[in-house]
């Protein structure tokens, strides 16, 4: 062991993964005062192995095989074989550029790098249709939807004076954009306490009650939309003629959100360090305070994220605010009676009905829930990035 | 080193030890109690949904018979109200959606864990995110005006070129047809409605695959670096394996929402009652769907058969919640992690 260590390596050692398997001798600048020897390294300062670096034979063979299957399908395609469209073109480039690679690495490496390559370049054509694929729905839906935006009365009417048939500069969606402010902030005030409380409960507090809760919550977050505004509509506005309403809508959306963020807070919980919690309760810490002082600030972050996408669920929920809520044309902040109408109810509702300018109107209202969202997704990022303490 | 765990009080040659005290505090009694409350509650709630359902089936199974189940078509004016077709859409679209959603979504959370710059990670962290939060009503007009015309030039060349493997068969469709005939043989079909419903999966499957994958042990990761494995050997031999439960868990989240995903589904499709295994077909009709499409014309009775069909999907997704969850606590990941 020491013959070896005595011996400089030929390469400058890995000093992040390696550092603590070797002797002072071997790295002069890491050992203690008593081991090390003074005087310069000679293979110069240390640094990590760059663990994913690229040689240029790896960018060499990425680009070529890039640009000799996009050559070898332009040439092909439409032009040789009788497939037309710009869907099958990208399919097809993806499968030839594939092989290209494929052939390419072959020649000089052994099989894990091959392979290593092959599933690099899987990866990343798979992530770029998915990303690609969210991009064109929100650039879509904004491109669909500008010309609502045009005419400022979109945003400060409601469609009550107007007819559908009328051209945009009639009419808007105010009374929509309110009651879905409305009725997720009320979903939300339930669902929230409720939601992270269970995770807790489920997390926190073991035992077989608390397995029990977990397997319910957990099937319940299969719950289709459709029947938590189904269960409303019957126990609330059927047996208790309570009205259809913005309130009926929000109850709806809370018993549907909340079996979610029961779920994701949960996971998140879970994974927090079993270490921090029992470094806290030895600490003499009560298990009130290592929740809060410990466990749900290291999972911050994901809770914000669990958060999100439970508010994200409910905001653009359709089937449980069609079932509760009713329809209205007019405006309406009162939660408690007459029917309010909110931004999901009126997109589908303008594309049912397929009359052009409600067909726009929609597509308008479908931009500002867009909207909406992007502004409530970049304020919780925010809030869970920037208070102080572990990230 | 004895003197500090002695403390300053306690002598070793003290009368008696220190009395240790074993029980609750009164905050924790508060916390203990307020949390088994919401738990209850959770449960009613959650319960109480179940057995609504339940009740629902009986006057439907009184008025309609066994054949509640077997019936295709769904038509209360001629007395035929049953949800098998339904049935069958709806496990067709949650297949199809699995089927692409759960690689993409694998492979995306890779991406974003093992291969992304550093730069960008957070940024594309988000966008997963956000496409969680973008609502269904919005895929399903993306469905029906931008994915459907591509969608239909697709299936035509897959009932074109592979039409001799039964899945991609559409009978009736003649492929060499002009473009014209296209829209009625494709338009709303098994496999539209599928990818719809799966860019609503993706998001939530790689939210909680990710989350998992970058649980995974730096130690182990290293460790295998260190042996000499590739990234690919990195995530083979140590990722994936302790991101099992993730997977799962993930896709049993997807699948959730695949069988109960209501407007996006009935934005694309074309409402058809049929026995139909052409997933490239137009027409078909999911549970979901049938609920809000017909719920608005119904009386008393039909909405109870509607209930009824609720309460069929809903012990579906039970039992498919059921058995994930028994893969999911068996994985590595359920088990709290050590520092």
């Amino acid at each position: 062991m020491t013959g070896t260590l005595s011996q400089p390596s030929p390469r400058p050692a890995a000093t992040s993964l390696s550092s603590g398997l070797q002797s002072g001798q071997a790295q002069p600048g890491l050992g203690g005062p008593g081991l090390g020897q003074p005087g310069a390294d000679p293979y110069g300062p240390k640094r990590p192995r760059p663990v994913g670096a690229r040689t240029a034979d790896d960018r060499l063979a990425l680009a070529g095989s890039l640009a000799g299957s996009l050559g070898l399908v332009f040439v092909t395609y439409d032009r040789l074989l009788p497939f037309s469209g710009p869907v099958g073109f990208f399919v097809c480039w993806y499968l030839v550029f594939m092989l290209c690679y494929l052939a390419v690495s072959a020649m000089a490496h052994p099989r894990q790098v091959v392979v290593d390559r092959l599933l690099a370049a899987l990866i990343h054509g798979a992530a770029a249709v998915v990303f690609g694929a969210v991009l064109s729905t929100i650039f879509y839906t904004f491109f669909r939807g500008y010309h609502a935006f045009l005419h400022l009365n979109f945003f400060t009417q409601a469609m009550a004076h107007t007819e559908e048939t009328a051209p945009l500069s009639q009419g808007g969606i105010l009374h929509a954009i309110v009651g879905t402010l409305i009725e997720i902030g009320i979903a939300t005030c339930v669902a929230l306490p409720l939601g992270i409380g269970t995770a807790v409960f489920i997390t926190e507090v073991s035992g077989r009650f608390a397995r029990v809760v977990r397997t319910v919550v957990e099937a319940m977050t299969a719950m289709p939309d459709i029947l938590a505004g189904l269960f409303i509509y019957a126990v609330l506005i059927v047996k208790f003629h309570v009205q259809f309403s913005g309130f009926a809508a929000a109850m709806a959306l809370s018993v549907m959100m909340l079996p979610i963020i029961a779920r994701s807070s949960e996971v998140v919980l879970r994974v927090v360090p079993g270490g921090l919690r029992e470094a806290s309760l030895a600490l003499g810490a009560s298990r009130w305070r290592t929740v809060w002082r410990v466990v749900l600030p290291t999972a911050r972050s994901g809770l914000a994220t669990a958060l999100i996408l439970g508010i994200a669920r409910g905001i653009g929920e359709t089937a449980p605010v069609l079932i509760c809520s009713g329809e209205a044309t007019y405006f309406n902040a009162n939660p408690f009676v007459e029917p309010m109408n909110s931004l999901p109810l009126f997109v589908y509702q303008g594309y049912e009905s397929g009359i052009t300018e409600m067909v726009l109107r929609a597509w308008g209202a479908a931009s500002v829930l867009l909207a909406i969202i992007l502004i409530l997704f970049v304020t919780a990022r925010i809030l869970a990035r920037s208070r102080p303490g572990r990230s | 080193m004895s003197a500090a765990i002695s403390g300053p009080g306690g002598q070793a040659t003290g009368p008696s030890p220190r009395r240790i005290f074993r029980g609750l505090m009164p905050a924790d009694r508060v916390f203990f109690g307020v949390s088994w409350s919401v738990g209850t509650l959770v449960l009613i709630i959650c319960g109480s949904i179940g057995l609504f359902l339940l009740l629902q089936l009986i006057p439907t199974v009184r008025a309609y018979g066994l054949h509640f189940f077997t019936q295709v078509n769904w038509d209360p004016y001629i007395g035929q109200i049953g949800v098998a077709a339904a049935l069958l859409g709806t496990f067709e679209v949650a297949l199809v959606a699995i089927v692409v959603s759960v690689p993409l979504a694998l492979l995306t959370a890779l991406y974003i864990t093992e291969y992304a710059p550093q730069f960008l990670k957070s940024g594309l962290v988000s966008l997963i995110d956000l496409m969680a939060a973008i609502p269904s009503i919005i895929y399903g007009l993306w469905g029906f005006f931008l994915l459907t015309p591509r969608a239909e030039e697709v299936s035509r060349w897959l009932n074109t070129y592979l039409g001799w493997f039964p899945l991609f068969k559409v009978a009736g469709a003649n492929p060499r047809a002009a473009v014209v005939s296209m829209a009625s043989t494709y338009y709303g079909s098994v496999a539209i409605a599928g990818v719809v419903v799966a860019m609503m999966v993706i998001p939530m499957a790689c939210a909680v695959m990710r989350g998992v994958f970058a649980q995974a042990p730096p130690g182990e990761r290293e460790g295998a670096l260190a042996l000499g494995a590739t990234k690919w050997g990195v995530i083979r031999t140590v990722v994936l394996p302790f991101g099992r439960g993730g997977i799962i868990g993930g896709t049993m989240l997807g699948l959730g929402r695949a069988l109960g995903e209501t407007i996006a589904v009935l934005t694309v499709i074309a409402v058809v009652f049929d026995i139909n295994f052409r997933i490239l077909r137009s027409g078909t009709i999911t549970v979901a769907s049938l609920i809000a499409d017909r719920w608005n014309e119904a009386t008393p009775g039909q909405l109870s058969a509607l209930l009824a069909a609720g309460f069929v999907l809903f012990v579906i997704t039970m039992a498919v919640n059921f058995i994930a969850a028994i893969f999911v606590t068996r994985s590595r990941s359920g088990a709290s992690t050590e520092i």
